[in-house]
């Protein structure tokens, strides 16, 4: 290929670099704050290497072959009628084979040690969330410390999450980048996810899933703080005047966009389980 | 009378999608005006809306298929600058409902309006010629098909100023589609024009199952068929299982949406995620259903221009069959987050790795077709080489994101658009540009320009990492995907650089138009009289530019994978025929045309609640085929005498061609007299 053809392609990988190099900063996949966030960083990591050893004799083998067997090359070797050879074609069926065995392996040990179900266990009792994905907000209920809070989750430092989650709408996805995986909020029935965070700060969480017109605004913030810290926000919210009893819950549910942090002081004991039954009570024996 | 209907559904007082309305009517008009001031009507309306000649057909596929990337490249363009500037406290200039319906049509229209009749007009162009056959199996049902995706267009551009179209994403995930959060009427006519193209796919991937099964010429036997034919079949399959689980879907959601029933909903025994597995047993497979022939037009692209044989081409079937097969097996793959178990995700995490087995064998089969060949850096040669080294980059982060782990972080967020568009904008659009580029000759009968080509080509490919390398980066920076405005400034840099990335493949866009208007222009001077400008392997190249409408007076014998190569090899590529017979051909008829019409205003009609009309179309589309299945008189003969006049002005072109040419080229263009 001609030269002008290789500047432009070096300058594409060039491109490539200074885009994540560039980012690093800001990148929060690459920033976490968990145990799971680290350990899904790390599989993200070692998969990207290994893939490496087949993608990289690939982009050498298209420039190098594309600029060695150039028509205008006579000095080339120029073999028409080659088009097979039995020890080519079994590596290139065994590389991939090879690289494929090793992911599998890495895939089969950590889609089982990060399975959002599995509770972490560093010997402390977790703390319960119950989350609501309303039209465009999040409910986070509290069972153990009976208050609810919109918007906002605030937890300890060190304590694993222990979440149970549902939606009272369309499907949508419950995400903190910081903290580690996502998980979908479905009408009607529970998910799980168990996070941690080891640094206090306050993370982006966000709906993952398109979910209509308040899509965009429904983010909430996930503030990690000390033992202290957290036992002193539970009795401050203890103090709000608003209660989430079934009716208030009726008003809380109706759609709204970018709604404003709200703390309830009180929860109707089993709300969250009578959400998810409301979409079950079907004639047509329901799920 | 006229159901939801009334002049109110027009979006008038909204100046961006009036602007745009304004200016499809105009290019409308236009175009009807010069029709009518050239006078072109009849030949417009005997040579091609009525003709049921594969290469007419497949050239209208195309023609589809390059207005409707227009339209979904122009809502790419509102998304990108909608993002670029929406961050902080800025809303841009879309409002939420505007800004879903544009990448929900995006979505729709590239797969199913733009890649879907693409590779269809190239199927349609060359499988019957590379196999040496004069027609598809079943001519009506070609145009049947074609004209069911042509309505299925029309719906979604009507729907553009009569109404609005769906805010639910392409993908159109439950219960976000129910009546109860999309009372509107923009998932209905999603759902119709979706339902309807479905259908005319289903057709096709039958006529082409059957066309190459059994009308391949004597000696193509299915390991001497082109690779382009391999991947045309294996689409097919992929085709005629995976579009009726879509027609199934589409129908139960119909039902939910129009009698209240309870398929999909949240509630009373209603399933969201079957929704969600049906969509993606289709949707997975369509992935590939657009890629295989892409990777069959490189096949026949590296060998042409590499001047040799394609290397391995056992393993490449082989693992052409084998994509084929997990494709089918990956599904879940796409909800991972679902909350299925770690069993289950890994499963069909592996599946997923499982592919870039086979993948991987092609991108090394293509590379040892380069070994040691002579490659010629035409335009076709170009869209080649940008896929293998974009593709390669594109497939590392799919199987990042098989990895269930790497998945929890990385789905639904702007990674994952970057890593499928990846995949669909080399693996499939450039294989389907380096399809256009190489055959356009074969179909039209002059080349398009090289310059201006390779220009195009450059815009294209530095534009699509421009667009979306950002993309992979946002996505590592936790930006999901669909945002209209977004409070992280962070995220701003990096979308203006893709919106910039948009603003170089449109020039590129522009390219290949003024590139199409130039060819024209200079198309007396480059005609293509030999047929074989490429100097081409397998048969299409050894009929005329453009071919006959028969293709082949005589059906060629086969003796090799590289069928002209080896009768050019043996100097019998134009040998004449001592006879000519009479070939039977089918008629033209304007009922595919008609079919078309009535299936377009049977989708209006359910849209708008219209049911009298509904009824009344429903029955004539019913009526249109008892006729036609009733009718005797479908073929005509052309006599032999009249075949033995076109076959001998041809040689009379191939003999003047050849004196023109210096000695000494690789064939003899001399047609050589029968024996």
């Amino acid at each position: 290929m001609k030269s002008k053809s290789f500047l432009v392609s070096s300058g594409l990988c060039t491109l490539y670099a200074a885009g994540f190099l560039g980012g690093c900063s800001q990148m929060l996949l690459f920033d976490s704050k968990g145990p799971i966030g680290d350990a899904e960083r790390l599989v993200i990591v070692k998969a990207f290497v290994l893939m490496l050893i087949v993608v990289i004799p690939v982009l050498v083998m298209v420039l190098w072959f594309s600029r060695r067997y150039r028509a205008s090359n006579t000095k080339a070797i120029y073999a028409p009628e080659w088009s097979y050879s039995g020890k080519i074609d079994l590596a290139m069926w065994l590389v991939p084979v090879a690289i494929v065995t090793a992911l599998g392996i890495l895939s089969w040990n950590e889609t089982h040690q990060l399975d959002p179900y599995k509770p972490i266990e560093p010997g402390i009792d977790p703390i319960r969330i119950e989350v609501v994905s309303m039209d465009w907000k999040w409910l986070f209920i509290y069972p153990d410390h009976d208050i609810a809070v919109v918007n906002q989750i605030v937890f300890p430092t060190g304590v694993p999450l222990n979440f149970r989650i549902t939606s009272d709408t369309v499907l949508t996805s419950f995400f903190i980048p910081q903290l580690g995986s996502q998980i979908y909020a479905m009408a009607g029935r529970q998910s799980r996810l168990h996070l941690m965070a080891d640094e206090p700060g306050s993370y982006a969480g966000h709906n993952q899933q398109f979910s209509g017109r308040g899509y965009a605004d429904m983010h909430f913030k996930a503030i990690a703080v000390s033992r202290e810290q957290f036992e002193a926000w539970v009795q401050n919210t203890r103090q709000s005047p608003d209660k989430l009893d079934p009716a208030r819950y009726q008003d809380l549910a109706k759609p709204s966009v970018d709604h404003a942090v709200m703390y309830f002081s009180s929860v109707k004991p089993g709300l969250f389980d009578f959400i998810i039954r409301e979409y079950q009570t079907a004639e047509l024996g329901g799920r | 009378m006229f159901g939801k209907l009334s002049l109110a559904v027009i979006p008038l007082e909204n100046p961006i999608i009036m602007g745009a309305v304004g200016g499809t009517i105009l290019l409308a008009l236009i175009i009807l005006a010069l029709i009518t001031y050239y006078r072109k009507w009849t030949y417009l309306w005997q040579e091609w809306l009525t003709s049921l000649d594969h290469k007419r057909i497949g050239i209208m596929y195309i023609i589809l298929a390059l207005i409707m990337l227009l339209r979904g490249f122009s809502d790419a363009i509102l998304m990108r600058s909608q993002q670029a500037i929406a961050a902080g406290t800025s809303h841009g200039y879309l409002p939420p409902g505007h800004f879903d319906q544009i990448f929900s049509a995006h979505g729709t229209i590239m797969i199913v309006f733009m890649a879907m009749p693409f590779l269809a007009g190239l199927i349609n162009i060359v499988v019957p010629q590379q196999i040496g056959a004069r027609d598809v199996a079943f001519p009506f049902l070609n145009a049947v098909s074609l004209w069911l995706t042509a309505a299925g267009a029309l719906l979604v551009m009507v729907s553009l100023g009569v109404g609005e179209f769906s805010k639910a994403g392409w993908s159109g995930y439950a219960p976000l589609v129910e009546r109860q959060y999309s009372p509107g009427t923009g998932v209905d006519y999603w759902m119709w024009a979706f339902q309807i193209a479905g259908i005319g796919s289903l057709m096709t991937s039958i006529n082409f199952l059957v066309t190459i099964l059994k009308m391949r010429a004597p000696g193509m036997t299915l390991m001497r068929m082109p690779m382009f034919v391999w991947t045309a079949f294996f689409t097919s399959v992929l085709m005629a299982f995976a579009f009726p689980v879509l027609t199934v879907a589409l129908a139960l959601l119909t039902l939910d949406r129009y009698l209240g029933m309870h398929f999909f909903t949240n509630a009373l025994g209603g399933e969201i995620m079957m929704y969600i597995n049906l969509f993606w047993i289709w949707g997975h497979p369509e992935v590939y259903i657009v890629i295989l022939p892409a990777f069959g037009v490189f096949s026949e692209v590296v060998a042409t221009f590499c001047g040799k044989r394609l290397f391995g081409y056992r393993s490449m079937v082989y693992a052409t069959a084998t994509i084929m097969v997990l494709s089918f097996s990956v599904w879940v793959h796409h909800f991972f987050t679902m909350g299925a178990g770690p069993d289950v995700n890994f499963f069909f995490g592996i599946t997923t790795m499982l592919i870039a087995i086979p993948t991987g064998v092609k991108i090394f089969n293509w590379l040892f077709t380069m070994y040691r060949g002579r490659i010629r850096f035409t335009t076709p040669m170009y869209w080649t080489l940008g896929f293998i080294a974009t593709f390669t980059l594109g497939g590392m982060a799919g199987v990042l994101l098989s990895l269930p782990p790497a998945d929890y972080v990385l789905h639904n967020s702007l990674f994952l658009i970057a890593h499928f568009h990846t995949m669909l904008i080399p693996g499939s659009v450039f294989g389907f540009f380096a399809g256009y580029y190489y055959w356009f000759p074969k179909a039209i009968g002059f080349p398009l320009n090289e310059k201006l080509g390779k220009w195009a080509f450059w815009a294209w490919l530095i534009g699509f990492d421009l667009a979306f390398v950002p993309l992979y980066v946002l996505g590592f920076m936790g930006m999901p995907r669909r945002m209209e405005h977004y409070a992280n400034p962070a995220w701003q840099p990096y979308l203006i650089i893709a919106a910039g990335g948009v603003a170089v493949i449109l020039i590129g866009i522009f390219l290949q138009l003024i590139q199409l208007a130039v060819s024209i222009k200079q198309r007396h001077a480059t005609r293509d009289l030999t047929g074989d400008p490429w100097n081409g392997r397998t048969l299409e190249w050894a009929t005329a530019s453009p071919p006959a409408v028969y293709n082949f007076a005589q059906t060629p014998v086969v003796h090799d994978i590289d069928a002209f190569w080896d009768m050019k090899e043996k100097d019998i590529a134009y040998r004449q025929h001592d006879r000519y017979h009479d070939i039977h051909l089918p008629k033209n008829t304007a009922k595919g045309l008609v079919n078309g019409a009535l299936v377009f205003v049977f989708g209006f009609a359910m849209v708008w609640y219209i049911w009298w009309l509904a009824i009344l179309s429903a029955l004539g589309v019913i009526i249109t085929l008892i006729v036609r299945a009733s009718d005797d008189d479908t073929d005509y003969i052309i006599p032999a005498g009249r075949v033995e006049q076109i076959e001998k002005q041809r040689y009379r072109q191939l003999t003047a061609v050849a004196a023109e040419r210096p000695a000494g080229g690789q064939t003899s263009l001399q047609p050589s007299p029968a024996v």
